[in-house]
């Protein structure tokens, strides 16, 4: 086998990387719904889906392939390249995102770090600006459908969007005032000090940035109690009732990845990424692989407590109205982020 | 390397920017010109700016871009037609740009010894960050500036809500 | 190695392209639009000299240049509801009632 030159090196391991991260990611997206209607079936006190295999654990892959095997219907008045773009323009954000989030500890083969795609100083921003754009997806697919239903969906959802992604900003500007730096890695570094007390949740006295993200990101995704663009009882399915099959999937299947990232950057800014809670008291323990694959562990782990706390707020909340929620969004958690901001300064220029 | 990406991405601005010129739907016209924007955010990250490429993104494909298809799907606008009253603009203005596209093609190439050759992603001094630069000089030489320009948003945002409210 | 001057020419040929459409454009939202690709244009020539010259204050101007970019957004954006409201139509040519 020929040499391989240091590039060459470096871009098959991050074609790997990709390709891993992208099939474990779809994977627990496929999960991720079979959670939900599983816990949503035992908070309404029946069972959930349990036919298709083991406690129902085949029922994503007999999901996947009914919607594979629809028919595609294109109804007749829409416009035809929008439509067809917007459900690719909607996944492809909820998925590239995933691209700056580191998921372990440095660890790294021939100079390439295998537990984070793309190590990039600007991490948050890139984060932030992917999921800015991603409101085109929802925007584009219910103006394209010539539908009201759809363009009263997506219209809701482009002003809620708009208008909570300014309260989601701030928010994390505490965090990254207490890290100085907007790298996810410096970030999480920022909080590895002393484990579950110097999470900047507790220890960086966050709590309040934490609550208007964790509130934010709800309505980011689109998800309840903030599920206007999608309410069944007013806009039929809101921004995707025209769609049908793998449309459909994908525009599922983005929510579901939004949700994912949400989670993993709340995981990252507010509860140490990828650290253990319990600081570096057990880290001479165990053989060398443990130490390898226990960050990993304790991630997914913080991502799957987000997960289940999203399920469990939408079987629990009942649904806002429309001006409910632009009222608090806009007079209670922007006030409150700036608040936040003041207050978090004022305390490191206090302390430092 | 560095001219590839911006030969690939100066032609996606050039084309971006032509198709918002020969569309007549006015969606289809803010769709290119978001195009132009990532374009042109991923080119002033090969300039060394990452903090501006963020910000292009965010603020203006993000936020300003999101607003204009917001409002056109608002007012449901639809193809827009060519009326007379365009006629001077394409006998002065067409010549008239393509003067000012040849002119400045001149000079620039004429000085482009002088102009010097851009590093890729060369950012000013490696040792600090780009960021970390902006804000030193935003915060400190800057300041009155800044805080004019908050006013200044302020004002915005009253006027914005003055007219875009129903008349009672 | 990419020469300065070609990040200018492309600044250059985007702004032109901006006049052409702010001239040929009879829809009032892509006039609009126009306007801010010629302000982008603006933007990667500060960008460009900025790297020149190794100061960062070019970067700074872009950054007041987008804060004033969103701004005029909103407005200008508010003023075209507002016509829109009243005149039923986002065709510049008939928007002329001081005209006749």
């Amino acid at each position: 086998m020929p040499q391989l030159s240091d590039f060459h090196l470096f871009l098959v391991i991050t074609l790997l990387k990709i390709v891993v991260v992208l099939v474990i990611t779809l994977t627990a997206v496929a999960y991720t719904v079979l959670l939900e209607r599983k816990v949503i079936g035992r908070i309404q006190n029946r069972w959930g889906p349990s036919r298709v295999g083991p406690f129902g654990l085949l029922q994503p892959l007999a999901d996947g392939i009914k919607l594979f095997l629809k028919e595609d219907l294109m109804p007749l008045a829409v416009e035809r390249p929008l439509f067809v773009i917007s459900p690719m323009i909607a996944l492809a954000c909820a998925l590239v995102s995933i691209a700056v989030v580191p998921f372990g500890a440095v660890h790294t083969v021939h100079g390439v770090d295998i537990f984070q795609i793309a190590d990039i100083n600007i991490g948050l921003l890139v984060i932030l600006g992917i999921t800015s754009i991603g409101v085109y997806g929802i925007a584009l697919s219910g103006w394209s459908s010539n539908n009201k239903y759809s363009l009263l969906g997506s219209l809701r959802a482009s002003a809620q969007v708009i208008s909570y992604e300014l309260a989601l900003g701030l928010s994390l500007v505490g965090v990254v005032l207490r890290a100085g730096s907007l790298r996810l890695r410096d970030i999480v570094d920022s909080q590895s000090a002393h484990g579950l007390l110097s999470w900047n949740i507790i220890g960086g006295l966050q709590i309040v940035g934490f609550f208007i993200y964790l509130m934010a990101a709800y309505a980011e995704t689109n998800r309840a109690p903030f599920d206007l663009p999608e309410a069944e009882s007013e806009l039929v399915a809101g921004y995707h009732t025209e769609y049908s099959s793998m449309k459909f999937a994908m525009f599922f299947m983005a929510e579901y990845a939004n949700m994912i990232t949400v989670s993993c950057v709340a995981t990252l800014l507010f509860f140490g990424g990828a650290t253990s809670p319990f600081g570096h008291m057990f880290d001479a323990t165990g053989p060398a692989w443990l130490s390898m694959v226990m960050p990993v562990f304790w991630f997914v782990f913080k991502v799957f407590c987000f997960l289940f706390l999203y399920i469990w707020v939408r079987s629990t909340l009942p649904r806002f109205r429309y001006d409910q929620l632009m009222a608090f969004g806009w007079k209670f958690l922007l006030p409150l982020a700036m608040l936040n901001i003041i207050a978090t300064s004022l305390a490191l220029a206090y302390h430092g | 390397m560095a001219l590839a990406l911006f030969i690939i991405f100066g032609v996606l601005c050039v084309a971006g920017a032509l198709n918002l010129l020969f569309q007549r739907h006015p969606i289809n016209s803010a769709l290119s010109l978001v195009v132009v924007m990532m374009a042109l955010a991923v080119i002033y990250w090969t300039l060394g700016a990452e903090f501006l490429a963020a910000a292009q993104v965010i603020v203006y494909s993000g936020a300003i871009m999101v607003l204009f298809t917001f409002v056109i799907m608002l007012l449901n606008a639809g193809e827009e037609e060519r009326t007379t009253g365009s006629k001077a603009a394409y006998f002065v203005g067409i010549p008239g740009v393509a003067g000012i596209i040849a002119l400045l093609t001149y000079i620039f190439l004429h000085e482009k010894a002088a102009l010097g050759y851009a590093r890729l992603g060369g950012s000013l001094d490696t040792a600090t960050s780009n960021i970390s630069e902006i804000s030193r000089v935003l915060f400190t030489d800057l300041l009155l500036p800044f805080e004019v320009t908050s006013i200044l948003i302020l004002v915005a945002i009253l006027g914005a809500v003055v007219l875009a409210r129903r008349e009672q | 190695m990419v020469p300065i001057a070609y990040y200018l020419i492309l600044a250059a040929v985007l702004f032109s392209i901006g006049i052409g459409s702010f001239l040929i454009k009879r829809n009032i939202i892509t006039i609009f639009m126009s306007i801010e690709l010629m302000l982008n244009a603006v933007n990667l020539t500060f960008v460009a000299f900025a790297h020149q010259w190794k100061l960062i204050h070019g970067q700074i101007f872009v950054f007041f240049v987008m804060v004033v970019a969103a701004a005029e957004a909103a407005v200008g954006l508010a003023i075209i509801i507002a016509i829109f409201r009243t005149r039923q139509t986002l065709n510049v040519d008939n928007i002329n009632l001081m005209k006749n």
